[in-house]
């Protein structure tokens, strides 16, 4: 039974294609009609369609009829490519067996491509290699071949070369998955134990749980065992993934990737990475599970309207169970008031998370600076890990500070290597090396410190190198740093909200531009308001908004009200998504935009 | 039962050419199409007339575009279906627009004959380079000629419109404009602030990062030549009754205050609005749509409403406040408390409070009108009251 069963993903670096690969999978092996097919199957959060990229996981089970006659049962799980989603990328390679590495004919390898091709081989996956988009004018397949021969380390020669967006050569792709991905190994007489890999919430049916079985079997009424947290139920459903539906079945056995729902209503009773195994019938031990992933960008959401505090405790409980990677605790901010201080891998996984609070949960929220976790040594002796900024101790108290260092590998075509250097060196980096991996292209290799790369790095990357270069990096270290706290000042109030922690030597610049870019976000008031920049209580920068003199509309045509009264809604509408600071109002994007300082450079 | 008060505005929404700041409803247009329009508003107004026939009629206001681009013919035929179709008071106000250029004793006389009693004017400014970048047709001889010729054929209330902060202009170059036309002592001016609209040609050179947005006259200016005007009208015996008109005494355009009163109005032609019984609605602005009133014989033109809104009771207390709000004489709440039936002082205690304290309105005997600085901020005070 398990020996024509296929767990696999696919693996790339973003943009190579590996949705549309996806797409072509499920559409060649029948699952689905051509007209049911939408574009992008599998990546079905708004989201993900509006930006073009895959956030969560998602998992289809396709039938495969193989040239050897036989039917295959194709576990398919697309992976994330962004570097803030490794930790969706880990979890679904758990699941799997193999993985078809897809690589641009046309781009080559990138950074991405060799993070997550390393990833997979450290789960003792199986990886072979497909070379997409072939048919672009610029495409150089057997380049690309060599390629991954000489820098990956894998056979890649006679693999399928293709053009997943015109259906070419997917065929090969089909049957490279028969005969190169291992069909599971498990026993499926023993005791249950299946790995939780991911779970969403549902309205009717409570938690849904997506587990790959590795032993033993679950069916309908199976009193299951959440190993990690104790927790029993009774299986309700057991089923497998449509193409965007849930298909019950009869039971899963071993070998098999599919989900579970117990009428599970709390959230926390159900932890990504737990064994689920058969109460009645215990396996020994739990499965290795995975690693706790470490939050790397901190910041505090709050809602808008302090009344929907509990609304968003809610939706980040909601949200969290589908997407571990998801930190949050409680906070409480002068400004802001009641809210929660949020971890996320980075900062596209903020603004994702962000997003979908807003419109999955219909919040409208608050979003302070982005920040990093800084360790600071007190002159007592102790040590604080800092996510907060206005949490940092007074200067008196503190003998030094320590900043998280990350190893950054950026891969980049030759005639952009200066500028990308340049690049770095603003951002304090420390250059570590330069390998070229071929004629035209280098991978350069720094150390830079994490604060200065979560805000605008990637975008400031993609402009200066038009848009050649790619990049990933990972924690390395932490280390000593001269590091201050920014504070602003609206109206001679600081607002904590807006507070963020600085190297000393770009506060007086940054400071300048925070005030520069709040004097535009926020509107003229009845009366002058001066915006400062401080360090230690010493104003470094200030701008001044002054007073609003005119806002009269003069001329009311023929008795047309209603055009007059939209714009007094529309004017009104506009102070509800301000917060009040005393007798200042501030746009709620004001806390967001003051990051994108570079935007105007 | 009492007669209704009830308030006519009949649009004319052509121009010879459209200036350079202008987003009203107003195109050219040939004769033909200029007449086709015409017999289609007379039918309008004369199949509307049955529902109107216990209102008496307090003014009457032929507004555009441009009025008087209209033969004398023409605007004949559409006071005769407005006078033998409805009830006009006896001392009913009875308005044209015009621009300088258009103008001539025949149209005049007719406009006399068929009962007009006040003639407003779109001078804009008296400085003729600025009309050039207006896009105005005329320049200031032209008015002054037309002016005249109105006065001697026994024109008795007129109004001169102009509009402040034109760019490239001036206090100075403003105020001289200002005292040229007081000289010429109408009874009534108006004072239009410029406002730069999306989709004028203005727009494209003075919008938001046009070439030439710096040469726009500052807030502070802006604000300088509206208290100027004020004291300097004031000095020569007009008085502000309302955020940009300016009258001499008894010489209001009642029309104009209907507005801000909310007296019942309908409108006629291209998408005119109407307000009447608590219900706002439009015309089609579609001229296609509009012709057919009459090539189809649609009954009374409802076909052609669009927009149409009933207003609920909070509509109504926030349209008595922001509108009447742009009177100096401001708005009673008593009285209006006992209109709508609810305390309306106490639906909005809080941004009346607020506003009294920062110096936008006072609040006295229960009447609250705008201050100087409230009049600057007028937006930012109504707002509140949406």
């Amino acid at each position: 039974m398990k020996d024509n069963i296929r767990n696999f993903c696919i693996i790339a670096h973003i943009d190579h294609g590996k949705s549309t690969l996806a797409d072509r999978i499920i559409e060649k092996t029948g699952l689905l009609t051509q007209r049911e097919m939408q574009e992008q199957i599998l990546d079905n959060m708004d989201l993900e369609r509006e930006r073009g990229i895959t956030i969560k996981a998602q998992t289809v089970r396709t039938v495969y009829k193989a040239n050897d006659g036989k039917e295959y049962i194709f576990n398919l799980i697309d992976t994330p490519g962004h570097v803030d989603f490794n930790y969706e990328v880990s979890r679904a390679l758990v699941a799997c067996d193999g993985a078809i590495l897809v690589v641009d004919a046309a781009q080559g390898i990138e950074a991405q491509t060799l993070a997550n091709v390393y990833m997979a081989i450290d789960h003792d996956l199986e990886v072979f290699p497909v070379v997409n988009k072939i048919d672009l004018p610029s495409a150089q397949p057997e380049k690309v071949v060599e390629e991954i021969e000489d820098v990956i380390g894998i056979e890649a020669v006679g693999c399928p070369l293709i053009s997943a967006k015109n259906g070419i050569g997917i065929e090969d792709v089909l049957e490279s998955v028969v005969t190169r991905i291992p069909a599971p190994t498990g026993d499926e007489n023993a005791p249950l134990k299946a790995l939780i890999f991911d779970s969403v919430y549902d309205p009717y049916k409570g938690v849904i749980v997506f587990i790959r079985v590795r032993d033993g079997k679950v069916r309908k009424g199976t009193k299951i065992k959440m190993m990690a947290t104790g927790a029993i139920f009774d299986t309700v459903e057991v089923g497998y993934f449509g193409a965007g539906q849930f298909i019950p079945c009869d039971e899963l056995e071993a070998g098999e990737v599919g989900y579970i729902t117990a009428s599970i209503k709390n959230v926390q009773d159900t932890r990504v990475g737990d064994t689920v195994t058969d109460n009645d019938n215990p396996c020994a031990e739990a499965l290795p599970g995975y690693k706790k992933v470490l939050s790397m960008v901190y910041c505090g959401l709050y809602p808008a309207d302090g009344a929907h505090y509990s609304d968003l405790r809610d939706a980040l409980e909601k949200l969290q169970l589908n997407d571990a990677s998801l930190f949050y605790e409680a906070e409480t901010s002068v400004a802001l008031g009641f809210g929660f201080r949020c971890g996320f891998l980075g900062l596209l996984h903020l603004e994702v998370i962000q997003e979908r609070l807003e419109r999955e949960y219909n919040l409208d929220l608050v979003t302070t600076a982005p920040g990093v976790i800084y360790k600071v040594y007190k002159t007592d002796g102790s040590m604080i890990e800092l996510t907060n900024p206005s949490n940092l101790p007074d200067p008196s108290e503190i003998d030094h500070m320590e900043e998280p260092i990350v190893k950054a590998e950026i891969i980049v075509t030759k005639e952009y290597i200066g500028s990308i250097m340049e690049l770095c060196q603003e951002r304090r980096g420390k250059y570590i090396s330069i390998d070229y991996i071929e004629a035209n292209r280098a991978i350069l290799k720094y150390e830079l410190p994490l604060n200065e790369i979560i805000y605008d790095f990637f975008d400031a990357l993609k402009s200066r190198s038009k848009g050649y270069a790619s990049f990933d990096y990972e924690m390395k270290c932490y280390e000593t740093s001269k590091l201050v706290k920014l504070d602003i000042l609206i109206n001679h109030e600081e607002i904590d909200a807006l507070s963020f922690i600085v190297h000393s030597d770009s506060a007086y610049e940054r400071g300048r531009r925070m005030c520069e870019k709040l004097k535009d976000e926020i509107p003229r008031h009845l009366f002058e308001i001066p915006i400062q920049a401080a360090v230690g209580g010493k104003i470094i920068a200030r701008e001044t908004i002054k007073a609003l003199r005119k806002d009269v509309l003069a001329k009311c045509y023929g008795g047309d009200i209603t055009r007059k009264k939209k714009l007094l809604e529309k004017q009104k509408e506009g102070k509800k998504r301000m917060r009040q600071f005393g007798n200042v109002e501030i746009p709620q994007n004001a806390f967001m935009s003051v990051l994108k300082l570079d935007d105007d450079k | 039962m009492a007669d209704k008060e009830l308030e006519l505005y009949i649009h004319i929404p052509f121009c010879i050419r459209k200036c350079n700041y202008c987003d009203f409803l107003s195109f050219s247009c040939d004769e033909e199409g200029i007449e086709k329009y015409v017999s289609t508003l007379v039918e309008e107004i004369r199949c509307k007339a049955r529902d109107y026939k216990d209102d008496v009629i307090t003014s009457v206001f032929i507004g555009g575009g441009t009025p008087s681009i209209l033969s004398d013919d023409q605007i004949e035929r559409i006071m005769n279906v407005v006078k033998n179709n409805y009830n006009l008071s006896d001392c009913c106000e009875i308005t044209i627009e015009s621009n300088p250029g258009t103008l001539t004793e025949e149209k005049l006389l007719a406009y006399k004959k068929s009962g007009i009693n006040r003639l407003s004017i779109g001078l804009q400014s008296a400085d003729d380079d600025e009309l050039k970048l207006l896009g105005r047709i005329h320049d200031y001889q032209t008015f002054v000629d037309n002016y005249n010729l109105a006065r001697k054929l026994g024109f008795d209330t007129i109004n001169v419109d102009l509009i402040s902060a034109i760019p490239g202009g001036s206090i100075e170059k403003f105020k001289e404009s200002l005292l040229k036309v007081v000289e010429l002592n109408p009874e009534h001016i108006s004072v239009y602030s410029l406002i730069i609209e999306e989709g004028t040609p203005f727009y494209i050179n003075y919008g938001e990062g046009g070439p030439l947005e710096d040469t726009l006259i500052s807030e502070d200016d802006d604000r300088e030549i509206y208290h100027l005007t004020k004291t300097l009208l004031a000095e020569a015996g007009y008085n502000q009754y309302e955020i940009s008109n300016y009258s001499k005494a008894g010489r209001k355009c009642q029309h104009n205050i209907g507005y801000w009163i909310r007296k019942n109005y309908v409108g006629f032609g291209l998408g005119a609005s109407s307000l009447y019984d608590n219900m706002r609605y439009k015309n089609t602005s579609d001229m296609k749509e509009y012709l057919r009133i009459k090539a189809e014989d649609v009954p009374c033109g409802y076909m052609i409403r669009k927009e149409v809104e009933n207003l609920d009771i909070k509509d109504i207390i926030g349209e008595y406040m922001y509108l009447g709000l742009r009177m100096n004489r401001g708005v009673d709440l008593k009285k209006m408390s006992e209109q709508v039936g609810q305390d309306v002082y106490n639906i909005y205690r809080t941004w009346i409070d607020k506003c009294a304290s920062d110096g936008l309105i006072i609040n006295k005997d229960h009447i609250i009108c705008l201050t100087d600085k409230g009049q600057d901020l007028a937006n930012y005070v109504m707002a509140g009251f949406v």
